[in-house]
């Protein structure tokens, strides 16, 4: 008996990471494939309709994204000092604002080819880099690097590197000022005024 | 030339006018350079943008790929030279190999033949080099139409572009040709790259220059730079 159950115990610990944990790199695979795919099927999107777009990441890209993270590392030391309320506030902005710029990078290279590199990691690793690059006649690949970390909800994006540079690490130097010039509260302001922006266009 | 200098003084005067808030280390100049900023947007705005947007517009997407192609194929021969420089001698060969198919049965390079057997396209010139040799960016630098630099890569485009074929081509009236078509091409190549930057930065100038700075070094480093991890 005391065997069954430690079968059953074995099993009910393992399960779950076999069942829902698709590996990073196929999970990478799986989802740019599927939006390229709704993208060149779908008649609003191809007549350039930013708002289904938007809607198709939110759906089928934003789960496996970590946005508090990406906040967080984007935000360096200010990210303490910010209140429950503040990194809500700024989590929402900062995520609406990559979603559109994702939403930007994709559509420009919907229609190139992709090469999605094997994985370069130990099976026990729980911080690993997926790499992707996107071909180009002529021109020297584009390679997409996402920062993947394992979660108990799967493996989830805390950040993406294309051509070397980071995003998050990007807005970095930008977040800095702001907050050293306005406080947090101006920095959330100015997200909000960057998206209510974009969102007329 | 004249004018040019006419341009810097009125831009340095302006730099003056406008210093950054707050200082970047590896900017010193921030003052100045976003002067010269001001001025390459605004050429950008009325002049390079219109006239690329219309060019995109006017040739089919496969003739613009065929021009790119061929000015790419011209720059792999010191593409291949700041290979040997760094030590890289297979990405060199493969380089030159890449020139002289790309030349012949690629029909003076306007068919990228070369990347369809295999031999992969490479990122180098003369900045990248000095950086493998170990020497830093040096202060940013905005320069006039050119855009991000670094006191390094400045140098370092000096030498590609004293080095380059194209200098060499006669008459001058085809050469400037070149040149036109080649800006020309490249900035509407870029058009879908500067929208991004404009729908992704709060302050577009601070974007910019923190990823050109991100871009140098993992160009330098051919995509694998020492990783920082970020906390």
């Amino acid at each position: 008996m005391r065997k069954i159950l430690a079968a059953l115990s074995l099993a009910v610990v393992l399960l779950p990471a076999l069942a829902q944990d698709p590996a990073p790199d196929a999970l990478v695979k799986a989802v740019t494939l599927e939006v390229i795919d709704l993208i060149s099927k779908d008649k609003d999107i191809k007549a350039g309709s930013r708002a289904k777009l938007v809607q198709v990441i939110e759906q089928k890209v934003l789960p496996h994204f970590n946005f508090t993270a990406m906040t967080a590392l984007a935000m360096g030391q200010n990210w303490g000092k910010a209140s429950a309320e503040q990194k809500k506030q700024l989590t929402q902005e900062f995520k609406t604002l990559l979603v559109r710029t994702y939403a930007s990078a994709l559509a420009a290279y919907s229609e190139q080819k992709f090469d999605f590199r094997p994985l370069r990691a130990k099976p026990s690793d729980t911080d690993v880099t997926v790499n992707v690059r996107v071909l180009q006649p002529g021109a020297q690949p584009v390679t997409i690097d996402y920062s993947m970390e394992k979660t108990a909800n799967g493996w989830k994006c805390y950040d993406v590197m294309v051509g070397g540079v980071s995003l998050v690490a990007n807005y970095r130097t930008e977040f800095a000022n702001t907050v050293r010039n306005s406080g947090i509260d101006g920095l959330i302001k100015d997200l909000q005024k960057k998206n209510a922006s974009m969102e007329k266009k | 030339m004249r004018l040019v200098l006419a341009v810097l003084a009125l831009l340095s005067a302006v730099g003056c006018a406008t210093t950054g808030d707050e200082r970047d280390p590896r900017d010193p100049f921030e003052g100045f350079n976003r002067g010269v900023y001001a001025f390459n947007e605004t050429f950008d705005e009325y002049i390079a943008k219109p006239v690329a947007t219309g060019y995109r517009k006017v040739l089919h997407a496969e003739i613009r790929s065929r021009v790119g192609n061929f000015f790419a194929n011209v720059q792999d021969i010191f593409i291949g030279v700041n290979n040997f420089l760094q030590g890289k001698f297979e990405q060199g060969v493969n380089d030159w190999a890449r020139f002289a198919f790309n030349s012949t049965i690629g029909l003076l390079g306007i068919h990228d033949v070369a990347s369809e057997m295999g031999l992969e396209k490479h990122n180098e010139d003369f900045g990248q080099t000095f950086g493998r040799w170990g020497v830093g960016p040096g202060p940013y630098l905005m320069l006039p139409f050119l855009s991000s630099s670094t006191v390094r890569d400045a140098a370092g485009t000096a030498i590609d572009w004293t080095v380059s074929p194209f200098t060499e081509v006669r008459p001058i009236a085809l050469r400037n040709t070149l040149y036109g078509v080649y800006l020309v091409n490249t900035r509407a190549e870029l058009l879908d790259a500067s929208r991004l930057l404009e729908e992704a930065a709060l302050d577009k100038y601070v974007f910019q220059r923190d990823a050109y700075f991100q871009r140098r070094q993992s160009l330098i480093y051919d995509g694998r730079p020492p990783r920082e991890k970020l906390e």
